[in-house]
């Protein structure tokens, strides 16, 4: 396990890494706390958050009653004329808000998994929510009548699903967990719960109806149609709450990376912090998929997309939330705006999210 | 006066251990020869040993029910049961080879964009020529499955990147994540397609002929000889490229075929059988805890292991939902996670 871990740190910094670091200016202390000024870094995670500012604002500015840039912007900080505040207010902040909750929440769910594993294939999609959920969503689609049709009615799909998907993630979280959390047992034990649940939707929609088949892709794809504000709120304050603890034991992050073995003798005590990051990641990504549905992918590419534009040898934090927040409203409005069959988002997410993995792979391999 | 000549280790570890594999490859053979014959017997209609021997060996005779029976064996129960073997052994082979390659415990076969390729191969060619009988489209299934290991494969070659096992896991997922997309649109604007595409995912291996066993097998014995001949060159790959170089292994070759066996056997029994997803990487984890990490041995257990488990999975998928029958795709993630779970929980994959 030692010698895989450390060739796994080794492999996962990309090319220009090392010489990044080795340029790097000085740190810099004020009083107790110290940093290092990492000036790459953050003109990235500026220009990102700038970019995706202004998708967000064009996402909500397109649509069947286009409204200008600069009246989004002003009805946004509540200066705006009433026609603008109702199509804004009502029918599109949710949806673009939406997205921009669950691209956060998905990309730094994604960024802890891969972080925590040292593992750049390790995404919250393999900690069991996302099949976990995908496997109730379905049974109750498919089912018609009894229980199933009364659980959806009173629940409704989206909730019953995230406590399928919660119960799933805490189930491979506790099974994990022998003596504190040891990321390559929940990455093995991830997998296993994944696939289980895997095969029961498959066979579920194996033996459908087949219009029900169609619904039950819809909604294991993950689509942005039709938010509520309810639905929005709830993500919203999840999210920024998970984002929150995360923050605060995020600090000793970075040591972490090393090993546990550097990460000790740093005094990290990794155990907790470990236990703490990964519980939060799998709940970021329970609210992804309530607001969502279970958008793939997003968690994995993220972060790996943020670490090479940042030239970062770690997933960063930030900049993957705002990755996936860009790529999923980006998306949405692609898939509104110039495509002519209403695909859901998910799809058009995966569509650009690869192959730009394997752009910046490529590029990274001809320097 | 002193000789400075020292004892040669055996090759392969001390002879005990050596003895211990051997006899752990007989017992798993034997597990499997006798699942085999298990799986003639099994099934609707269970038959006796001397029927089934009849069934294989005998004449035609004008008795019906005799006939009936010959038809059962020689045209439903050993087609399935050998490629249940041949598709499962270049699974777990394929298994394997993936997690040396990619140096990641979590790769498995699919990992090349292999099972994505093969499933957008089949939804487009339904949706573009309404193909109905899977037997239409296996070929199809094999060129997708080829043609997304070699683009995945080539991009992760492109430059000084020379296929480093990250780029090459990444790539992998990068295509993959795109084909996966691709294939739900298609599967949603076709209804056809969704159907079809439905019961190409369980992975099932029933109602194959041996009109495309034969030629899948054919690809899977290349895919077998190109793997034999890496292994030895993959243990050294394992020490880090820079050792290998130094040890003399060639590594853009060893890499490149090694490559390519895993696109041979991962897409032959992906195009047969459909993807079965979870089988290669949970017997890699199990044949390493057998064997050590000696790729030598590790691989040849994976291998009898991957047909064992599939093999004995499609049993069981023949008995649990009588007369119906359960995909052993279905039955492998159903019976195989939660024993996996068990052995990665007991910690026995600690020095994976």
């Amino acid at each position: 396990m030692r010698r895989v871990d450390e060739r796994m740190r080794k492999v996962q910094e990309p090319g220009r890494g090392t010489d990044v670091r080795a340029s790097m200016p000085p740190g810099v202390r004020l009083g107790q706390v110290s940093f290092v000024w990492r000036p790459w870094l953050v003109l990235v995670t500026l220009v990102l958050a700038a970019a995706a500012f202004l998708v967000f604002c064009l996402s909500i500015a397109v649509g069947d009653f286009p409204i200008g840039l600069s009246r989004v912007v002003a009805t946004l900080f509540g200066r705006g004329e009433q026609v603008d505040e109702f199509v804004i207010m009502d029918l599109r902040l949710p949806r673009a808000l939406a997205g921009l909750i669950v691209g956060i929440a998905l990309g730094v769910s994604g960024a802890i998994t891969q972080s925590v594993a040292r593992n750049p294939l390790a995404s919250p999609d393999i900690l069991g929510i996302t099949s976990g959920a995908g496997a109730v969503a379905v049974f109750l689609v498919t089912t018609t009548g009894g229980t199933a049709a009364a659980i959806a009615g009173s629940l409704g799909l989206s909730s019953a699903a995230l406590l399928g998907g919660l119960g799933t993630g805490l189930l491979v979280y506790f099974l994990a967990w022998r003596r504190g959390i040891d990321g390559f047992r929940l990455i093995l034990i991830g997998i296993s719960v994944t696939a289980m649940m895997q095969a029961v939707t498959v066979w579920l929609l194996a033996s459908a109806d087949i219009r029900d088949v169609a619904r039950a892709q819809v909604w294991l794809i993950g689509s942005l149609d039709a938010r509520s504000w309810d639905e929005v709120r709830v993500a919203f304050w999840g999210t920024l709450v998970l984002l929150a603890v995360v923050a605060a034991v995020a600090f000793p992050f970075k040591p972490m990376h090393l090993g546990d073995d550097v990460a000790a003798g740093l005094g990290v005590r990794f155990a907790r912090v470990r236990a703490v990051l990964l519980l939060s990641a799998v709940l970021l990504a329970a609210v992804g998929v309530s607001a969502a549905g279970p958008v793939p992918f997003v968690a994995l590419v993220a972060p790996q997309v943020a670490m090479r534009l940042a030239r970062w040898p770690t997933p960063p934090l930030i900049a993957s939330g705002l990755v996936g927040a860009l790529l999923l409203i980006g998306s949405d409005l692609i898939a509104r705006a110039a495509l002519p069959i209403g695909l859901p988002v998910g799809v058009v997410t995966a569509v650009i999210g690869g192959p730009f993995l394997v752009y910046l792979l490529v590029r990274a391999n001809l320097r | 006066m002193f000789t400075t000549e020292v004892e040669r280790p055996v090759p392969g570890g001390t002879s005990d251990t050596r003895r211990r594999r051997v006899v752990g490859l007989g017992v798993l053979a034997a597990a499997l020869v006798i699942a085999a014959a298990m799986s003639l017997a099994v099934g609707a209609r269970a038959l006796s040993p001397g029927e089934v021997w009849h069934g294989l060996f005998a004449d035609p005779e004008p008795d019906q029910k005799l006939t009936e029976i010959r038809l059962i064996v020689q045209t439903v129960r050993v087609p399935r049961t050998v490629l249940a073997i041949v598709a499962g052994l270049a699974l777990g082979v394929g298994g394997a080879l993936i997690q040396g390659y990619t140096r990641n415990p979590i790769a498995d076969t699919g990992l090349l964009g292999v099972n994505a390729g093969a499933s957008f191969a089949v939804v487009s060619v339904i949706a573009l020529f309404g193909f109905a009988d899977p037997l239409q489209y296996v070929w199809f299934a094999f060129v997708g499955a080829g043609i997304a290991g070699v683009v995945v494969f080539g991009l992760a070659s492109i430059g000084r990147g020379a296929g480093n096992p990250l780029t090459l896991a990444l790539a992998g997922q990068g295509v993959t994540v795109f084909l996966a997309a691709m294939t739900t649109a298609v599967a949603l604007s076709d209804q056809k397609s969704l159907n079809a595409l439905r019961f190409w995912n369980a992975g099932s291996v029933a109602g194959v002929g041996f009109d495309v066993i034969g030629p899948v097998s054919g690809f899977i014995a290349v895919g077998l000889v190109l793997a034999l001949i890496v292994l030895p060159a993959l243990n050294l790959l394992n020490l880090g490229d820079d050792v290998a170089r130094g040890l003399g292994v060639n590594i853009a070759v060893s890499r490149t075929i090694g490559i390519v066996a895993i696109t041979l056997l991962a897409g032959a029994a992906t195009a047969a059988s459909g993807p079965i997803a979870f089988l290669g990487l949970m017997v890699a984890h199990v044949a390493r805890y057998l064997t050590g990490p000696d790729y030598r041995w590790l691989v040849p257990y994976a291998g009898l292991l991957g047909a064992g488990v599939l093999l004995v999975c499609d049993i069981v998928g023949r008995l649990v939902v009588r007369p119906a029958e359960l995909e052993s795709g279905v039955v492998v993630a159903l019976l195989g996670a939660p024993f996996f779970a068990i052995l990665v929980w007991r910690g026995k994959f600690r020095n994976a």
